[in-house]
């Protein structure tokens, strides 16, 4: 009988280089930068990681493909490397094999390292890189990311009787919190404050989400160091332990059956009943202290309220109103800025969300530091909400 | 007797008016033509508006009895890769089909009408589709591009139930040489206008006309309308006087509402006049191109059948303003536009996936499971309903003849476009399935989710490195 991984991993090290344009900067460079703070902040040797997962979505326009460009970077020795690719939810599976790599009792230690490098293509928005194969421009849509999930929001505001206006506004709020945060953080991309009628009155990407709609187009690399759980005390007083990873991917009936209402993400919704069940949470309104999810778009954060759990069904509106997801809120969400201020580097954005909860669980997290926190939660969502894969990973002292 | 058992036409949405196109190019000299012409939007051609009409043809009709579907026009997409061929695969007709493509002359269209009439005649063929469109690029501030309009129209002949009898023809030649390009050419020559009026459609026109009715043993006034090609719309009121017809037989050429339509001229003009035909009225068609084909038609009691098919009526009132040359010159790409370097990249065509999967990309046809009746699009082998999830109970099922709704949908900018934002959005099926597709001739900030839309067969993107024109189906705001 499965019992899930609660407790049996800790995260003893973690790497998060600056996140933003990075014309300076190589895809290696990234790599390396986020490998060099993980190293130290483990105090490990190289020579003591066993294994590593590698994650990058888009290999095709920065390092290329396989496992190697890891192994080469960083000159690991030999030792098993994998490269993970799902979608933005990449540089979370990085971080589940490693842990999974742990849990198994196959390693004592292993590294997972995520890195994209978006700004090589010449353009904004994320690249299109051939990544939905030879027949997708044949018989689908002309789709983009801002414009897959505006369809989200169109509907939302359908389904729950929103006029435009207002539910621009409730977007609004969402991104305007979220700049507030990411203005406090030395890493983030994007590091100024915006108000809710900036946002509001910002140039439409893809009706009804305008620029401050949507998140960063970012490069940057961020990293973490595990090891078994009966072994942390030799490293380090203050672990941050992993109490669940689950991923959840569409079925197919979202797209192509009718009865998906188009104003949620069905894979949130289930990788969080599965993720808090292995964490063994009950109330994830009141057990869940902070939480980094895939604000890709503001309607996402704003669905995936919804879909963890955290708001009723069609009153997230209330919560947002109310405050509760800011820095002084109840239940504070994206505390370093998220994916609206530090960008969408696919392969590392499950691993920088991680590393604030990380950060913040030590007490580290400077003037963004909320007070003991005890369970932190991080959320990617990839692909599109008609069709798309979900990570949920808890983690706690 | 051989005969249209149905008709169809299309008028793309946009029009430009000729004021706008002599602002613009008042330096090159004045515009031959005052009015407005019909302009295709960028995502049609003379194939997407052959399905066009020939979709609105076929509508109530069985095209799984269709066994022959003919094209016409001078404005081919593929001059290797049979076009018929494409317009066949659009609308799903059987494999068991004869096509061609009749191209080289604006009397094309004709010729192709002729030679299904006389295949059914013959009884080679049952049911043969012919469509004729022209979607024509000239240089700019020449005749042809003040002239030229965009459109199509659609017949389907058969033995019964014909709405018209094809009842006679007279066709002359003539190596008259009014238009002209070359192999590898875009745009065409043109010679003297004078000498095209005066040498060609006052000279050959009347000479057609009189040996149909010397060949039949009719009069002029025997026809309700007669109808003839001609690009002036001085030369085509003095032909009617040539002819000795009253004002009322001279079926409107839609010179300053349309523009001339090539191939199609003749044939849309055949489609108006049926829409207002009675039983018993006597067509004649006179098309012009290198010399003339003359035929007379006999409308039959069935006409009161289709009378609900008023496709260039709905299309002459559907009608939005272009309001910009510049904007014509960059829907066909007579003009080098930013549309951002993501729009460089380029698609991947693979002539492999279209060949295989035909039925599903160019045809919409998906799938619907015999177990639990839920439709699916694209196809799918396992059937996407939870509570069934039968394997391999799949059928064919044709979604492009479906009407549905909007679920939800977007208006991108960030996506690249020659005419952003583009919209599109998933579209629930009346009858069941769900699809995600692009939308066409629709206004951004109109689009409301619930509203009702109905299919087109339109270009997708153009992927000009492999020579792939990729098609497929776009969801169209239902014009009452």
């Amino acid at each position: 009988m499965a019992e899930g991984i609660k407790d049996k991993v800790a995260i003893i090290g973690m790497g998060c280089t600056k996140f933003g344009e990075r014309f300076d900067a190589s895809p290696q460079d990234l790599m390396v930068e986020a490998f060099v703070e993980c190293l130290a902040d483990s105090g490990l040797e190289k020579k003591d990681i066993q294994a590593a997962w590698w994650g990058v979505h888009m290999p095709d326009i920065s390092v290329g493909r396989g496992a190697t460009i890891l192994g080469t970077t960083l000159k690991l020795p030999f030792i098993p490397i994998t490269r993970v690719e799902n979608f933005c939810a990449t540089g979370s599976e990085a971080l589940r094999g490693a842990v999974y790599g742990v849990a198994s009792g196959a390693y004592d230690i292993c590294l997972a390292l995520g890195m994209e490098k978006l700004k090589d293509t010449g353009y904004g928005g994320l690249p299109l890189a051939g990544g939905m194969g030879y027949k997708m421009p044949l018989n689908s849509f002309n789709l983009t990311a801002p414009g897959g999930f505006a369809m989200m929001a169109t509907k939302y505001f359908s389904k729950y009787n929103l006029n435009p206006q207002d539910g621009k506004m409730m977007l609004a709020k969402i991104s305007a919190k979220s700049h507030r945060n990411g203005a406090l953080n030395p890493k983030a991309h994007l590091r100024k404050e915006v108000t809710v009628e900036q946002v509001m009155n910002a140039p439409v990407i893809a009706w009804p989400l305008g620029l401050f709609d949507c998140c960063g187009v970012s490069d940057g690399s961020a990293a973490a160091i595990v090891c078994g759980a009966d072994m942390v005390k030799k490293f380090r007083p203050d672990p941050v332990f992993v109490k669940s990873i689950q991923i959840s991917v569409s079925s197919g009936e979202e797209m192509l059956y009718t009865k998906w209402d188009g104003a949620h993400v069905e894979p949130s919704y289930r990788a969080g009943i599965m993720a808090y069940k292995e964490a063994g949470i009950k109330n994830p309104r009141e057990e869940v202290s902070m939480a980094e999810v895939h604000d890709c778009f503001s309607i996402t954060e704003a669905v995936t309220m919804e879909d963890l759990q955290f708001s009723a069904r069609g009153k997230v509106k209330d919560d947002i109103d109310a405050g509760r997801f800011n820095y002084d809120g109840a239940q504070p969400i994206q505390i370093d800025g998220g994916l609206k201020c530090f960008g969408h580097p696919i392969g590392a954005s499950g691993l920088r969300m991680m590393y604030e909860m990380y950060k913040q669980l030590q007490g580290k997290a400077d003037k963004r530091q909320l007070k003991d926190p005890k369970v932190g939660l991080t959320h990617n969502m990839g692909g599109f909400p008609s069709m798309c894969v979900v990570s949920v990973c808890i983690v706690g002292k | 007797m051989v005969g249209i058992k149905s008709y169809g036409a299309h008028i793309p949405r946009f029009r430009l008016d000729r004021n706008i196109m002599q602002m613009a190019l008042l330096f090159l000299g004045f515009a031959p033509l005052r009015g407005e012409k019909a302009v295709a939007n960028w995502d049609e051609d003379s194939i997407t508006m052959a399905v066009a009409a020939a979709k609105d043809c076929l509508r109530g009709e069985d095209s799984g009895k269709v066994d022959g579907c003919y094209f016409a026009t001078t404005s081919q997409t593929y001059s290797l890769r049979q076009n018929a061929g494409i317009i066949a695969a659009a609308l799903d007709l059987n494999t068991n089909c004869r096509t061609a493509d009749f191209t080289d002359s604006t009397k094309s269209g004709t010729a192709a009408l002729l030679a299904a009439a006389d295949a059914v005649s013959s009884g080679s063929l049952n049911n043969c589709l012919i469509s004729a469109a022209d979607c024509r690029v000239s240089k700019v501030g020449s005749n042809g591009d003040y002239t030229y309009g965009d459109g199509g129209a659609a017949f389907l002949l058969g033995k019964d139930d014909v709405v018209a009898t094809i009842d006679g023809s007279y066709c002359t030649t003539h190596d008259f040489v009014d238009r002209r390009r070359l192999e590898g050419e875009r745009l065409e020559h043109m010679w003297e206008e004078r000498f095209i009026r005066d040498a060609g459609y006052m000279k050959f026109i009347p000479e057609a006309a009189a040996g149909l009715v010397k060949k039949y043993n009719l009069t002029a006034k025997d026809f309700s309308k007669v109808i003839y090609a001609c690009a002036f719309t001085g030369a085509h009121a003095a032909l009617g006087k040539t002819l000795g017809l009253a004002p009322e037989q001279v079926q409107e050429p839609m010179l300053t509402t349309v523009g001339d339509t090539g191939v199609a001229q003749t044939l849309m003009m055949l489609v108006a006049a049926l829409e207002d035909a009675k039983p018993g009225d006597k067509i004649m068609v006179i098309s012009f191109g290198q010399g003339c084909d003359a035929m007379y038609l006999t409308v039959t009691d069935k006409i009161a059948m289709i009378k609900d098919k008023k496709a260039i009526k709905r299309n002459l009132a559907n009608k939005v303003a272009l309001g910009s040359y510049e904007k014509y010159l960059a829907f066909r790409k007579l003009m080098p536009c930013e549309i951002g370097i993501r729009g460089e990249e380029t698609i991947f065509t693979s002539f492999s996936i279209i060949s295989r999967e035909s039925r599903e990309i160019y045809g919409m046809v998906g799938t619907k499971c015999k177990k639990c009746g839920t439709p699916s699009w694209p196809v799918q082998r396992i059937c996407p309903n939870p509570d069934c999830g039968a394997v391999d109970q799949m059928e064919a099922y044709k979604f492009s003849d479906k009407l549905g709704d909007i679920f939800t949908y977007t208006s991108d900018f960030l996506a690249p476009s020659i005419d952003p934002p583009a919209s599109y959005g998933f579209i629930d099926f009346k009858g069941g399935g769900r699809a995600g597709l692009d939308f066409t001739d629709c206004d951004p900030n109109t689009i409301k989710v619930g509203m009702p839309v109905e299919l087109a067969f339109r270009i997708k993107a153009a992927d000009e490195k492999r020579a792939a024109i990729n098609y497929g189906w776009k969801a169209m705001p239902i014009v009452a």
